[in-house]
């Protein structure tokens, strides 16, 4: 920095990252001045990319370190707002940002349970466990477990939940990675990954948590800019005003109208209906199940929980729950209106107009095959049934609905990046802390020295990545089905084990081990039962009770549970988990008075966490 | 200031009312989360600002409340601590 500062990085952050944040804008008009003189898109395109992976890579070395406490938990000194910004970035992965406001124009009322799904799972962190675990202080979730529940079986088990969790997690970020840069920057989709992949171990390998916090701060603020400019200068077009989380009722009164006259029967704003836009029971049932899921399974994602170890101190443990939601609501309460400006754009300018006078939008995502337009009838006239839209295109055609030049399509590709990249990071860390921390030193190597220990986790961060990219090279976009389970599969195997232990001190090991194994193997075996075996699974289920039903999904012959998706097979997952814990528990013997006041020490800020097995707490 | 050591007695006030804190947070949150939804296509009836009430609690309503919840429950656990004379300096 050329900057002069009084003080640290720590005392200036507010400084730091208010010029970090007008030097990225500076540099958003710089691109948009080369695009008036004429300079390519595609050479624009690699400035955004690798000018912005260039500033992560600058963080990542700035903030190498040699210090445990700062490899794992980047020295416990994050302040509650940036860790809130860190949380943010963390949490919203290449699906919150590109997919998302796609997946609500699809599927309307119903799809709004992601919305309240990766939201509300911040209210269960921020009550339930958030301070708690801060008070604990040690240095990953499977820590905790290993402490409560006295010993290495439990740790096993959640560190074995944390990587099936976080594994198919990481590999889609790294999908996502390879599918913005090959279509941004016409790079091989291999290429691309391997690329992400740099950007993300030169994040995280050096400087660990530390790291990763500070980049995932910088990641945040790219992400937010590019995901409300599109959108609010669109707003500003149709509605006058630059407020699109508050015009774009007027937006919906409009598109309401719309539908009425192309004959829409469902609506977008109609809860829980089928095509014909009747209710039916078991849509709202599903949407139900899968707010459950996707807010349970956020708080037992450990990469999201092992962030609040960073901060100073329990208070700001709790407030940067706070801070966390707000910067995530941010991108959320902004992409309903996403999702609605688009149906109004399409339905007043796309469908019924003749085919020939399409807006340039249509022609330029047709090319890639987001956008597909097909004169069944060959009218000449676009009819709704012949005009389809994937997903994706949503966020990423916006700037060219809205008119807008090219150096805001690069800006939403930089952002959807950060937001792939800034995820990936956190589930790495969280898989090979957990291998390093938990296997390597607390049960294999107990003796091994700071260096040793920091070396082995760097090891394992490359070796997870390159087997990550290796994964999504191989598979594609076949895997992005299986980042849904891994809030199912979270949620199984660790919620029952985490919240018990805080907060019913009969919880006992013997309780939690089996709640954990009863979990996450209910899960495991449903999921890939109704996956690969759906028959079979329909046979056994139908032996319970008649209901299930089968349906040809990916290739395959995929099995419900009684009318519920797979998505959501924690309905199933989180009680039994919850059942088997208290019951096992009630059954065998409590847990010893030291292990009683290990429990009071962290329900309460002050004073030492007295570990039950006598080790030192850590600081 | 050395750490406070609480009496058991405290110590089970101070959880109890951390409690009863828990309990209402996550009685607004189930509410948020579930029950109103299960109202929507009635809610939907009435309208402010072009938005049907159901739609727009599924889309922005619930998740403003979660915000509010959070920050509400880090001064109220904060208030909580302080009269036990357990909160960090």
């Amino acid at each position: 920095m050329v900057v002069k500062m009084e003080g640290g990085f720590l005392q200036n952050l507010g400084r730091i990252y208010a010029i970090y944040t007008g030097v990225f804008l500076a540099f958003t008009v710089l691109i948009g001045i080369l695009e008036q003189l004429g300079v390519p898109n595609r050479f624009l395109g690699y400035m955004y990319v690798f000018g912005t992976l260039m500033v992560y890579a600058v963080i990542g070395i700035l903030s190498r370190t040699g210090q445990l406490t700062e490899y794992y938990v980047a020295g416990r000194s994050v302040p509650a707002f940036y860790n809130g910004m860190a949380t943010a970035s963390d949490w919203m992965s290449a699906a919150s940002f590109i997919g998302m406001a796609g997946s609500l124009y699809l599927g309307g009322f119903d799809s709004h349970a992601f919305i309240i799904g990766w939201t509300g799972g911040y209210v269960l962190v921020a009550v339930l466990m958030a301070p708690y675990l801060r008070k604990f202080g040690q240095y990953t979730v499977p820590d905790f477990f290993g402490a409560r529940y006295g010993g290495n079986v439990a740790r096993l088990i959640a560190v074995l939940v944390l990587i099936t969790a976080s594994f198919v997690y990481m590999v889609a970020q790294l999908v996502g990675v390879g599918i913005i840069a090959s279509r941004f920057l016409a790079l091989q989709f291999e290429v691309a990954v391997f690329a992400g992949l740099v950007g993300i171990l030169v994040c995280s390998m050096m400087g660990g948590m530390k790291a990763v916090t500070w980049t995932q701060v910088a990641q945040y603020i790219i992400l937010i800019v590019a995901y409300l400019i599109p959108v609010t200068i669109l707003s500003a077009q149709v509605t006058g005003v630059p407020v699109p989380q508050l015009m774009y009722g007027q937006a919906v009164e409009k598109m309401e109208a719309l539908e009425k006259t192309l004959g829409i029967l469902n609506s977008h704003v109609n809860p829980f209906s089928n095509a014909r836009g009747e209710y039916e029971f078991l849509r709202m049932l599903n949407f139900l199940a899968l707010t459950l899921c996707l807010m349970v399974g956020t708080a037992s994602l450990p990469h999201i929980l092992m962030r609040y170890f960073t901060t100073p101190t329990v208070r700001e443990a709790r407030q940067s729950v706070g801070w966390s939601i707000f910067f995530i609501y941010l991108l959320y309460f902004t992409a309903p209106a996403y999702a609605v400006f688009a149906k109004l754009e399409v339905y007043q300018n796309v469908i019924g107009q003749p085919i020939a006078q399409l807006p340039a939008w249509v022609a330029e995502w047709g090319k890639v095959g987001l956008v597909v337009v097909n004169d069944a009838n060959r009218d000449g006239i676009l009819q709704l049934a012949e005009f389809r839209i994937q997903q994706d295109a949503i966020v990423l055609a916006t700037p060219e609905i809205a008119g807008l030049p090219y150096v805001i399509a690069g800006l939403v590709a930089a952002g959807g990046l950060a937001a792939a990249l800034s995820t990936a990071d956190g589930l790495l860390l969280a898989m090979s802390n957990a291998m390093s921390h938990d296997v390597y030193y607390k049960m294999i190597d107990p003796k091994a020295d700071t260096a040793k220990r920091m070396l082995i986790s760097r090891v394992l961060l490359v070796v997870l990545a390159l087997l990550g990219a290796w994964v999504a090279g191989q598979l594609g976009a076949d895997i992005l089905f299986l980042v849904a389970w891994a809030f199912s599969i979270a949620a199984s195997g660790l919620f029952a084990g985490l919240v018990l232990g805080v907060w019913w001190k009969g919880t006992s090991t013997a309780g939690a081990v089996a709640g954990m194994l009863a979990g996450f193997g209910t899960c495991m075996f449903l999921l890939l039962m109704s996956e690969f075996n759906g028959p079979q699974l329909k046979v056994w289920l139908d032996a319970i009770a008649p209901g299930s039903a089968i349906a040809n999904l990916r290739g395959r012959q995929v099995c419900n549970f009684w009318g519920i998706s797979s998505i959501s097979v924690g309905v199933f997952g989180i009680p039994i988990s919850f059942l088997t814990t208290i019951i096992v528990s009630k059954l065998t013997t409590p847990p010893p008075k030291e292990m009683q006041d290990f429990i009071d020490s962290i329900r309460i800020p002050t004073g030492e966490v007295k570990m039950a097995s006598g080790e030192a707490p850590a600081h | 200031m050395a750490a406070k050591q609480l009496t058991m007695e405290e110590a089970k006030a101070h959880w109890a009312k951390t409690s009863t804190l828990m309990w209402t947070m996550l009685a607004i949150w189930f509410f948020l989360s579930f029950v109103i939804h299960i109202f929507a296509r009635e809610l939907n009836a009435i309208h402010i600002l072009g938005f049907p009430l159901g739609f727009w609690f599924v889309a922005q309503g619930s998740i403003t409340g979660y915000v509010l919840i959070c920050f509400y429950y880090g001064s109220a656990q904060e208030a909580i601590d302080q009269e036990f004379g357990v909160a960090e300096e």
